[in-house]
């Protein structure tokens, strides 16, 4: 029964993810390369009685999804380098208001407009880190076409469950590919939603356990008559200038993030069980590494693979555990070191790594992965 | 009716504002055009961004939200089409709205979205103390200055129905039935409408530019307006350099969330029955 295999791209598998999880609302603006996610959106969410709006820039973008989110709505985004840097400072509003919100990031080359059509990762410090203050963050990176779907629906369960913007971060490579995918059953899928409070009396919207607790949320519209702030903001809302209020909802928030992590973690391994070299990578090259350590494999390599889905909270212990046998990790991506800063982080005295940086604007070829795994184990 | 002070959260209180400040007056209109046209609490939505203007929300009863400087605009045009049922108003000041959120402004107004905007205009920033504004008016001093603006300001309303607004009307706190009058009729617009409200500030504009305490600036407002109504028959030399009050604009169109549900069902009434689609591919089956 292949009743539902497709030849799609990328960002249309992210599209129907975010259908298939619920979405009814989506603001964007055009950019390159993420607007075909726009189009479909456009076309898609009126059939299921949702919305589409083209927004005069990111900021009102993510600025609306925020709005359609307070009102009960599940909303998305999608955007690109220069709309993903317009959208920083909402994304710390939602995050610190609690605003459940999906941003898919089909990264292209950067800085600046730089190479709009050419493939890129280097938005994954700027997904950690973009938006001022401390903040936690979510961010997923689907390796493949199937995974934008994955993920994506994930992505919706995420922000529900945990009231947080949640990333994905795709690349030119992974949105515009086109594969075969099965998709599942919708039937059988049960996306989630927001836990909302049983009526309005005695209501505290910021009310949750100190440890990571995460508030119910009401609706907009519904009499919880509620309010949100970008302020610092006490339990009922209220803004407050307290040192110890700050204190307490900036470690709720944090720990809120640290106690999913292990619940949300998604990873690929290959071999990792006797491996010497460590190729560790995330989204399009970690496809043209995966292809190098399977060829190493054949001529005798102890060489393994380790694909990140989850890229943010980091997964310190998976990487640390992956390279505790290597002699040498390996760290293909499509920037200058911004992964592989991280895993030498996580690492934390292991093996000796290798910033296998490529900013050219083309993806990894498989050779020069293997190449880098040779010199290795020369 | 309920009574005005029940439309507040008054554990918020007091307010933050400082003594002599036009906001409260211009809180008060609004409370008292929600409360004539006995607006259902719960289905009132108030939205602000950023600076001493927008932070009435936090005051009022209402689900209200206190965005990021500038998109007010942009987060209620979220909520309005998500929930067209809600009454949606936004609480901005001249800053917020005509500097770092023109944008959002010139675009709403643009798609006639049923939002009611509140422009708290002090002619300049008072949060960050005192400095020009896109509503200061040339000559005049803030901190930022010192030897004089040189800068053009906008005319807000004209701004707005070049725009596309639907409603546009202009008061002052110091003309308080009216304002209260015209936000009545503002709220009333199946549209997008702007009230600007002209509003002293004389903790800075007012000590800054040496027009006085409240008293003096109240009047000094009332100096530099006139009634559009009375404006028509009066000779131009005492219309010329001031402000009209009053009704300045009002041509109803098609209100674009209205338009949006008019879309679905067509859109839905099409595709009825319809298999396939994006998600599944009947034609590909087995």
């Amino acid at each position: 029964m292949t009743r539902n295999a497709k030849l799609m791209q990328g960002n249309e598998a992210c599209t129907i993810g975010a259908l298939a999880a619920g979405l009814e609302f989506y603001a964007g603006y055009p950019i390159t390369p993420s607007t075909e996610i726009a189009e479909l959106c456009a076309e898609e969410l009126p059939k299921v009685g949702g919305k589409f709006i083209q927004m005069e820039d990111e900021i009102g973008s993510i600025a609306a999804c925020i709005g359609a989110s307070l009102a009960g709505k599940k909303a998305m985004t999608a955007t690109s380098g220069p709309g993903f840097s317009l959208m920083q400072e909402c994304l710390g509003y939602a995050s610190l208001t609690e605003v459940p919100l999906v941003i898919i990031d089909v990264q292209r080359m950067g800085p600046s407009t730089g190479m709009p059509t050419s493939p890129a990762q280097a938005d994954l410090m700027q997904a950690r880190w973009g938006t001022h203050g401390d903040h936690p963050v979510i961010v997923l990176a689907p390796g493949n076409v199937k995974e934008c779907f994955e993920l994506t629906f994930k992505a919706f369960d995420i922000a529900e469950t945990y009231r947080v913007p949640v990333i994905v971060l795709t690349d030119e490579i992974i949105g515009h590919m086109r594969e075969k995918v099965i998709l599942p059953d919708p039937a059988g899928l049960k996306p989630l939603r927001r836990a909302a409070p049983a009526s309005p009396a005695g209501y505290k919207p910021y009310a949750a356990d100190p440890d990571g607790g995460v508030p119910l949320m009401a609706p907009f519209g519904e009499g919880y008559r509620w309010h949100v702030t970008g302020l610092f903001h006490d339990e009922s809302g209220r803004p407050s200038g307290k040192s110890e209020v700050a204190d307490k909802l900036m470690r709720r928030l944090a720990r809120k993030v640290e106690k999913a992590a292990p619940l949300i973690e998604e990873h690929f391994e290959e071999s990792l069980e006797d491996a010497e070299i460590v190729v560790v990578s995330f989204g399009s090259s970690a496809m043209s590494s995966l292809s190098a350590v399977r060829r190493a494999r054949r001529e005798g390599v102890k060489a393994g693979m380790l694909r990140l889905k989850t890229m943010w909270p980091f997964p310190d212990e998976l990487v640390a555990r992956a390279a505790s046998r290597a002699r040498r990790v390996i760290v293909p991506e499509m920037n200058l070191g911004q992964l592989a800063l991280e895993v030498e982080r996580a690492g934390c005295g292991g093996a000796p790594v290798t910033r296998l940086g490529k900013v050219n604007g083309e993806l990894f070829r498989p050779e020069e992965v293997y190449a880098s795994i040779m010199e290795a184990v020369k | 009716m309920s009574s005005t002070l029940s439309y507040f959260r008054q554990e918020n209180l007091p307010h933050i504002w400082c003594p002599g400040c036009g906001h409260g007056t211009v809180t008060g209109s609004l409370i008292r055009a929600i409360q004539r046209l006995d607006l259902d609490k719960n289905k009132v939505c108030i939205v602000s961004g950023i600076g001493c203007s927008s932070r009435a929300v936090g005051y009022l009863d209402f689900d209200t939200l206190h965005t990021a400087h500038g998109r007010a605009l942009a987060f209620a045009t979220g909520i309005k089409l998500a929930r067209p049922e809600l009454k949606v108003i936004v609480m901005t000041g001249d800053g917020d709205c005509t500097a770092i959120g023109g944008n959002h402004f010139i675009h709403a107004a643009r798609r006639n979205i049923d939002i009611t905007t509140i422009v708290m205009n002090n002619n300049i920033y008072g949060m960050t103390s005192g400095q020009y504004s896109p509503m200061t008016p040339k000559g005049m001093y803030g901190t930022t200055a010192p030897y004089g603006n040189l800068e053009r300001s906008f005319d807000l309303c004209e701004l707005a129905k070049a725009a596309g607004a639907t409603y546009v009307a202009r008061a002052t706190s110091y003309h308080v039935p009216l304002l209260i009058d015209l936000i009545e009729a503002a709220l009333q617009n199946k549209g997008f409408s702007m009230v600007e409200a002209i509003v002293q500030c004389p903790t800075y504009f007012g000590r800054k530019n040496k027009v006085g305490g409240p008293v003096e600036m109240l009047n000094w407002i009332k100096d530099g307006v006139v009634n559009v109504k009375a404006a028509a028959s009066l000779p131009p030399e005492k219309v010329a350099g001031k402000k009209l009050i009053g009704e300045l604009h009002n041509a109803p169109a098609s209100e674009y969330t209205a338009d949006y549900d008019e879309l679905i069902a067509k859109v839905q009434r099409t595709y009825e029955g319809f298999q396939g689609g994006l998600y599944g591919c009947a034609s590909n089956s087995d």
